[in-house]
């Protein structure tokens, strides 16, 4: 057992923690007002090789696996949650990477890890968030195509997106509830696809979400992820274990950032003749983020430590993921109180951390959702 | 275009410094070091030239302890070839900036190179002598503080930038020369994910003291170190009205501080 990263991954830590201070800082409140995509940021990461950096060489990406990615993703939610979700740019990929077909991460793979396309994940439905297998858009084979029909909600990078993975029902006969659904690549310019920009969002302003909706949209059948029908449910689950534990990694960074910042407040602004930070109230407010953040980081290390080798624990993934999120809230929440009036206002960053950081405790699986995952396992 | 780029490892610019218990020196522990980031420049323009002249290499020279060997894997990861990285204790409290120079003359000396670059000075000493004494040690003009290189065709000359008070003077310089690179030379680049896994892979020869045939002694030992003076807090202008506030600062302007 080792607890220290490699050189190669202090590099990465650096080069990511730089790209972020440079990059995103200047702009994040910007973004966040305009609720505006950092199409310039993503190109420059991808340039950098910082997307899709956990995709293997031989699929071109660098090869630093879903660790050396929630490094990336911990240094760049610690200066802004919104913008940090460009590394969700190949957001789907992670299902084809698991499940698809050699000719599929071959074709696909490549384009998301070198900048030439961002990908998205259509699982939700209006109807259908954590109910997984609730979801009913249809596919219905057609000579050689599919053709899809339904509505897809809620879904990061679609307006964005090249193309999608999206969760459809080919299998309707099927009695088992998981074994309907299979997992679809459809390009998103395809006839019949219509993408709308969700606005209004609390936070992550800068992340582009959409509802999407596919109206008799012709796919070849060679989309369909791993060539084999009825897997889809399994696919989607394996892939949200992957990238649940860079949703957790959102969620320290996004922490980390909060207690800087509180830190550098604190030891500057007065009250009663002293700086805050000479008050107890504060030191356990500091020193309580910082427990947490502590706990949460080697959860995520852990976890993204037993996904690269294969060994995937839906509880411990679960528990890192809940425990991040909670994190990340708990830590926003005293960013706030610490910077008094002036977190309430957006000019301080700790305002934008605030309303972020909630979405850690509802995407990728809400937090009930994770409470689920590990009690029933626990006590079946 | 073959270049030689001399690195320094600093601590980071935003570390607190503490001075140590003999007052002689910095305390080492707890801090972050990096590339001194006049280095990053000289890195920099190294590559830029190589690729602009589509052939060559570029070759980094340090001197220091073991973490040293960081500054030279992000430099590589930026796209540097090799690197060799002299680390040997006898040096260690003796490197003033003679005999810093000193070692890292003799580990360039048999290299071939067009140029050799060098920060304009290191972040954390400022002394900026190291590049003008590695020159004459190694018998190559030295140009200071360039924020602009454009190499000839045939490599033997170059025309330089250099800032001066007010304006710029532009040099001809014959190569190979030591050239220090002064901030808006150019832009470094991020080392890139490619770059860092490539990093580990390329060479760095690591040289002591007998390997490069040196034994130095300092010119200059440092006596004494202390932090700058707590700054005084400002003074406030006081006055019945924006009149008298005015003559009360331009007096103060012209007697205390006297800058006018």
């Amino acid at each position: 057992m080792d607890f220290e990263i490699t050189q190669e991954q202090k590099m990465l830590v650096e080069t990511a923690g730089d790209f972020a201070k440079n990059e995103f800082a200047p702009v994040a409140q910007e973004l966040d007002r305009k609720e505006e995509y950092p199409m310039d940021i993503w190109k420059k990461a991808s340039e950098l090789g910082l997307i899709g950096a956990w995709i293997p060489e031989e699929y071109g990406g660098a090869g630093v696996g879903f660790f050396g990615n929630a490094l990336i993703t911990e240094q760049f939610a610690k200066i802004d949650l919104g913008i940090s979700l460009i590394v969700a740019g190949t957001f789907g990929c992670e299902a084809i990477y698991w499940g698809g077909t050699e000719e599929q991460k071959k074709k696909y793979l490549p384009l998301v890890a070198q900048g030439k396309a961002i990908s998205a994940g259509a699982f939700t439905e209006p109807d259908a968030g954590t109910d997984v297998a609730g979801a009913r858009t249809r596919a219905v084979k057609d000579g050689n195509d599919y053709v899809i029909n339904g509505s897809k909600m809620f879904i990061t990078n679609g307006n964005v997106c090249k193309f999608m993975i999206a969760l459809a029902i080919t299998n309707p006969e099927n009695e088992k509830k998981y074994s309907k659904h299979s997992l679809i690549i459809v390009e998103s310019d395809r006839p019949g696809v219509t993408i709308n920009k969700i606005h209004g969002k609390m936070g992550v302003r800068a992340s582009n979400t959409s509802d999407i909706s596919f109206e008799d949209v012709r796919v070849p059948r060679e989309n369909l992820v791993g060539a084999k029908e009825g897997l889809g449910f399994y696919q989607a689950m394996q892939f949200f274990d992957t990238t649940r534990i860079m949703v957790s990694a959102q969620g320290v960074g996004l922490a980390q950032g909060a207690l800087d910042k509180s830190i550098e407040y604190v030891k500057e602004r007065k009250a009663f003749g002293a700086p805050i930070a000479s008050f107890q109230i504060t030191q356990q407010k500091i020193a309580e983020m910082a427990i947490r953040i502590e706990a949460a980081r080697n959860l995520v290390y852990k976890s993204a430590h037993y996904l690269d080798k294969g060994e995937v624990d839906p509880i411990l993934n679960a528990i890192t993921k809940y425990y991040a999120g909670e994190t990340a809230v708990f830590c926003a929440n005293y960013a706030v109180e610490l910077h008094g009036g002036y977190g309430y206002i957006d000019e301080y960053d700790v305002q934008r951390y605030y309303r972020d950081a909630k979405i850690l405790q509802i995407y990728e699986g809400t937090k009930e959702a994770e409470v689920l995952t590990i009690a029933r396992r626990l006590l079946a | 275009m073959n270049t030689v780029v001399c690195l320094k490892q600093v601590p980071d610019t935003e570390t607190l410094i503490k001075i140590n218990a003999e007052g002689t020196g910095i305390v080492t522990e707890g801090v972050k070091w990096v590339m001194s980031p006049y280095d990053e420049f000289a890195v920099e323009e190294a590559l830029r030239q190589k690729e602009k002249a589509g052939a060559g290499s570029v070759t980094l020279v340090s001197l220091g302890p073991d973490r040293v060997i960081e500054a030279i894997r992000t430099a590589l990861a930026m796209g540097a070839d090799t690197a060799v990285h002299v680390n040997d204790p006898a040096f260690a409290a003796k490197a003033d900036p003679y005999a810093t120079a000193t070692v890292l003359a003799a580990a360039i000396k048999d290299a071939t190179y067009d140029a050799i670059f060098c920060g304009k000075q290191a972040m954390d000493d400022d002394a900026g002598q190291v590049a003008s004494i590695l020159g004459e040690l190694l018998g190559l003009p030295v140009v200071t503080m360039v924020t602009k290189l454009e190499v000839s065709a045939d490599k033997k000359t170059a025309t330089v930038t250099r800032e001066v008070e007010g304006g710029q003077a532009i040099i001809d310089v014959p190569l190979p020369a030591v050239l220090t690179a002064q901030k808006g030379l150019n832009e470094p680049r991020y080392a890139s994910l490619p770059g860092i896994m490539k990093a580990k892979k390329k060479p760095v020869t690591v040289k002591t003291a007998a390997d490069l045939g040196v034994s130095v002694e300092p010119m200059t030992i440092i006596k004494s170190m202390t932090l700058p003076p707590a700054r005084q807090a400002g003074k406030k202008i006081e006055g019945d009205d924006s009149d008298a506030k005015a003559v009360a600062l331009a007096k103060a302007l012209h007697e205390e501080a006297k800058l006018i």
